[in-house]
């Protein structure tokens, strides 16, 4: 069951022709002619569609919020700025098939009674930026945007607006401030976005999947949508497969297959590279707790771990992780955890915005240390310091930047302690290119 | 290297600045900010006080809001760079895939380390975090232009291609 | 509003901010407040210090809030519950933020002008730990120059953003600004530029720490052997309604009054603050009631009202055990020490 990616190889699918050729568009010639905005978030509610950005909070609730004094203009803002290490499926689903968001945005800010809505993409992906220009301007030309949209009087601007290099403008409220062309810092809320929003508008900030799925749900009906997948976990989800796999990529996916299913079918991720064993798995993007094989599997009550919000968090995060943005990163037996933890040390220490003390000293703190035990100067109380750091930052900042570092550091003291120990107390082994800790009869363990 | 006197765009890039501008409610022009920065390190190739200077005055704004903004992010080079800026992703997924040595032998081919420029002003290395391809890793990207499943092989021949 | 806040409940206006709050009952609940300052739009819910626990939400719905709360910046509601000193959770993520806060800072205390009116100092006595847990270097920055009134010291900033604010809300150009971001973030003019408007000099004044001090006063004396008087002048720029910092007769230093929480509710200009430093330039008022910005008064850190428990905990954990083979042949005999 594809929703969003059934006719991404067709050649020509980003040009407005071809993707009309095979059912592009009709979503919005229906939302528009023939249902009012209020039905189109009643489907959208019906279908249970959660946000595909990571927080996974209900899509139809979030729109529900918004609010709509006479005489403020609302906005509705696509979060394009993609950065969470281990997910790329937005710039996928945007290089090679525009229309797919396009359409969503027009029906989604039909929706919402946005004039005018913009995508706010990475700056990194420069490239994509011009290949949604170039398919905005193909339905300006189809009278797909602008004024009186199909005749049926309603009027939509889209634009699309370049980030700068900041993974924290994928935070709702710091890419806000981003458009408005400050610094990518996060706001405190309450007020929350959609009371005081862009320019301090009522504002929906919706995930590129998110706002793509729209289409189908409208074309289809909500009830359609949530009859794939499982219990809250409705619909298709595209996951982001990286690391030591055979057929990394991005797939989308009915939700509710089994992990092992997707990491070892051919028709998913084809199994582990040749040679190798799974090691561990970091499944929602580089923020949700990493998980040992025997845990990503199975759950610790020896259930089938599936691909579902509620069961990849089945156990908390002693036992469980996180669905997240769908970065499944997967790693073989040659995978140092502490190399790996240190990267994503890195990356959170770098992309803090500063402005609260736990994130901004506590990620350079970590990183510190991190790096220290990587390079075998660690000592043994090192890990506990760690852990406290982390426990520290955790729910304590603005943003939730503070748990995204926070968490993987814990997760992978929690799982691979043995690890972290043996990078301290065997330093001139640990230091060697290409060493790697292996634990005793582990099923990784050749 | 930038002249205070000749900072102006040309008149495409001007009329583009102003269709850009445009995009904004009235008085909210401050928000062509981050675009209009991206058009000015195309045109100059880096970020120097005099180019946000110009900014500041094509968006009526306060110069010190441009300085603040550009050194946030990190796209914005704020020293002069070489004509081919080289942008490697050295998060964890990349590095998985073996993006360390591909990137050590990047540097040793160039003879620089990250955040140098080869002494005849072709190529700069920047190392930066996760560009969104963790699964065409390893990953750089040269200015609009992304590298992927990089390996020894195709670093030399890109380099070479460039070098021409 | 009745909103109760450590087993204390009163009645506040709708709006009103926990922190309000709690300042309104007094100071031994008020939470510390290193970023906040009242007179500043927009500030606060950035250094984290005055997180608070919020026990039950409000009478209608009386369920716990999931997280601490930046007390600074959460209304209240009727009939909110609320944890500060009281709450254990609190004081141990306070304990947190201070070392978060002390961790890239160089702790340069006993050359620092603000030594003595720090909130970082009072923040790290009342609620830090004595001990570092870091082995890490210490983040440094390259000095950048303000010109001839504001000595910058970014080593010392905690980012609190209050600069910013004053120089955005109360004067008519602002040259300085937080560049960078992380742990890297600075504040600094970018281009090497002096602050320089009528009303720069209050930024001295809203910095919490001693990374922006009064240049003119530079090493002239430590706060606590100076005399703050009240005083006003004639002023064309500004209220004229300033203190006065004597060393015996001289007027070593002008600042804007400050209330009980450190805060200057009357900006005051350059030319009070700079230029007028004669005592004829003033009219005298008397004496300033000492405020918690001043530790001129000896109970500063209330020598009088710690418990005997305190220092012996401190001293038993500071406590090393000196190398009994040390040479001693230098001290007098046992004997007649008696």
């Amino acid at each position: 069951m594809k929703i969003l990616t059934e006719h991404i190889n067709v050649p020509g699918i980003e040009t407005i022709d071809v993707f009309r050729k095979h059912g592009g568009y009709s979503a919005v010639e229906k939302a528009l002619k023939k249902m009012t905005p209020d039905e189109v978030t009643e489907e959208v509610k019906k279908s249970g569609l959660r946000g595909r950005g990571g927080a996974g909070f209900p899509v139809g609730m979030k729109w529900s919020f918004l609010a709509k004094p006479e005489g403020v203009p609302r906005y509705l803002v696509c979060n394009a700025d993609e950065s969470e290490p281990g997910t790329f499926k937005d710039h996928y689903l945007m290089w090679k098939s525009p229309h797919t968001l396009i359409e969503g945005m027009i029906v989604s800010s039909y929706a919402l009674g946005a004039n005018t809505s913009y995508i706010y993409v990475r700056g990194e992906l420069m490239y994509v930026v011009n290949i949604l220009e170039k398919a905005i301007q193909e339905c300006y030309d189809k009278g797909l945007l602008g004024k009186n949209i199909l005749g049926s009087g309603y009027d939509l601007d889209l634009f699309v607006q370049p980030g700068g290099g900041a993974y924290i403008c994928g935070e709702e409220t710091a890419l806000l401030e981003s458009l408005e062309g400050k610094r990518g810092n996060p706001r405190n809320k309450p007020p929350f976005p959609a009371v005081k929003g862009l320019w301090q508008s009522p504002t929906v900030v919706n995930n590129v999947e998110s706002i793509a799925a729209t289409s189908w749900i409208v074309n289809n009906g909500g009830e359609e949508y949530a009859k794939i997948g499982i219990g809250r976990s409705t619909g298709t989800k595209l996951i982001s497969a990286s690391g030591h796999l055979r057929k990394p990529g991005v797939y989308e996916i009915p939700l509710g297959i089994t992990v092992e299913d997707f990491i070892y079918a051919d028709e998913w991720c084809g199994g582990i590279r040749e040679g190798h064993k799974l090691k561990a798995v970091v499944a929602g993007g580089s923020s949700v707790p990493i998980l040992p094989a025997e845990l990503i599997l199975k759950t610790a009550n020896g259930e089938n771990r599936l691909m579902t919000y509620e069961s990849l968090s089945d156990g908390g995060f002693a036992t469980g992780t996180m669905l997240g943005s769908g970065g499944f990163v997967v790693m073989d037996e040659t995978t140092c955890i502490v190399h790996n933890t240190l990267t994503f040390g890195q990356f959170y220490h770098h992309e803090s915005c500063g402005q609260c003390s736990p994130c901004r000293e506590g990620t350079g703190w970590m990183d510190k240390v991190l790096h220290r035990i990587e390079h075998g100067k660690g000592r043994e109380e090192d890990i506990d310091l760690l852990v406290d750091v982390a426990k520290k930052i955790e729910g304590n900042t603005i943003c939730p930047l503070g748990d995204a570092a926070a968490w993987p550091v814990a997760a992978a003291i929690r799982h691979f302690r043995d690890e972290f120990e043996w990078h301290i107390r065997h330093p001139e082994k640990a230091t060697q290119k290409g060493a790697v800790f292996m634990r005793e009869g582990a099923s990784w363990t050749k | 290297m930038v002249n205070t006197q000749t900072i102006q765009f040309p008149a495409d890039t001007l009329e583009l600045v102003h269709k850009i501008i445009k995009r904004y409610p009235e008085g909210k022009q401050k928000s062509a900010l981050l675009p209009i920065l991206h058009l000015a390190q195309a045109e100059w190739r880096w970020c120097s006080p005099e180019v946000m200077d110009y900014v500041a005055g094509l968006l009526n704004i306060k110069p010190v809001e441009v300085y603040e903004v550009a050194t946030f992010y990190t796209m914005f080079h704020l020293e002069p760079v070489g004509e081919h800026v080289i942008e490697y992703c050295r998060t964890g997924p990349c590095c998985l895939m073996g993006g360390v040595d591909v990137y050590d032998h990047l540097k040793k081919k160039l003879g620089i380390e990250t955040g140098e420029t080869t002494p005849d002003g072709k190529f700069t290395v920047k190392e930066v975090e996760c560009l969104a391809a963790c699964g065409w890793g390893p990953v750089f990207q040269i200015r609009e232009k992304y590298y992927m499943n990089l390996t020894n092989e195709k670093v030399d021949e890109i380099i070479e291609e460039l070098s021409k | 509003m009745k909103v109760t806040i450590d087993n204390i409940t009163i009645e506040v206006e709708p709006g009103t901010t926990i922190m309000q709050a709690a300042r309104q009952i007094g100071p031994e609940v008020a939470p510390p407040a290193m970023c906040y300052y009242e007179p500043l739009k927009a500030s606060g819910g950035k250094c984290r210090g005055c997180l608070v626990k919020v026990t039950a939400g409000s009478e209608k719905d009386p369920r716990p809030m999931p997280k601490l709360v930046p007390s600074c910046i959460t209304q209240v509601q009727e009939g909110m519950i609320v944890e500060n000193t009281i709450n254990e959770q609190v004081l141990e993520t306070r304990k947190g933020i201070v070392e978060f806060l002390l961790l890239n800072h160089p702790l340069d205390c006993p050359i620092c002008d603000q030594a003595g009116e720090c909130h970082l100092q009072d923040f790290s006595f009342e609620h830090g730990v004595s001990k570092t847990r870091t082995v890490e270097e210490r983040n440094t920055f390259e000095q950048v120059d303000l010109g001839d009134h504001i000595q910058l010291h970014m080593n010392r900033c905690i980012l609190c953003y209050r600069c910013v604010y004053t120089a955005d809300q109360i004067t008519d150009g602002r040259v300085h600004g937080v560049m960078h971001r992380g742990d890297h973030a600075e504040i600094s003019t970018y281009i090497e530029k002096a602050i320089d408007n009528d009303f720069s000099g209050n930024i001295i004044d809203v910095c919490p720490v001693g990374a922006l001090t009064d240049k003119t006063y530079r090493f002239k004396n430590r706060v606590w052997f100076t005399k703050p008087v009240e005083a006003h002048c004639d002023c064309d720029k500004c209220s004229g309604n300033v203190t006065l910092w004597y060393r015996g007769e001289e007027v070593i230093r002008v600042t804007g009054r400050k209330n009980e929480w450190g805060e200057v509710k009357e900006f005051i200009c350059n030319t009070c603050r700079f230029d007028r430093k004669k005592t004829s330039d003033w009219t005298i008022e008397g004496p300033s009631k000492v405020s918690r910005a001043s530790v001129i008064s000896a109970n500063k850190y209330g020598a009088n009202t710690i418990k005997p428990a305190f220092p012996i905990k401190q001293a038993a954990e500071q406590y090393k055990k000196i190398d009994d083979n040390r040479d001693r042949s230098f001290l007098a005999p046992q004997k007649q020490l008696n």
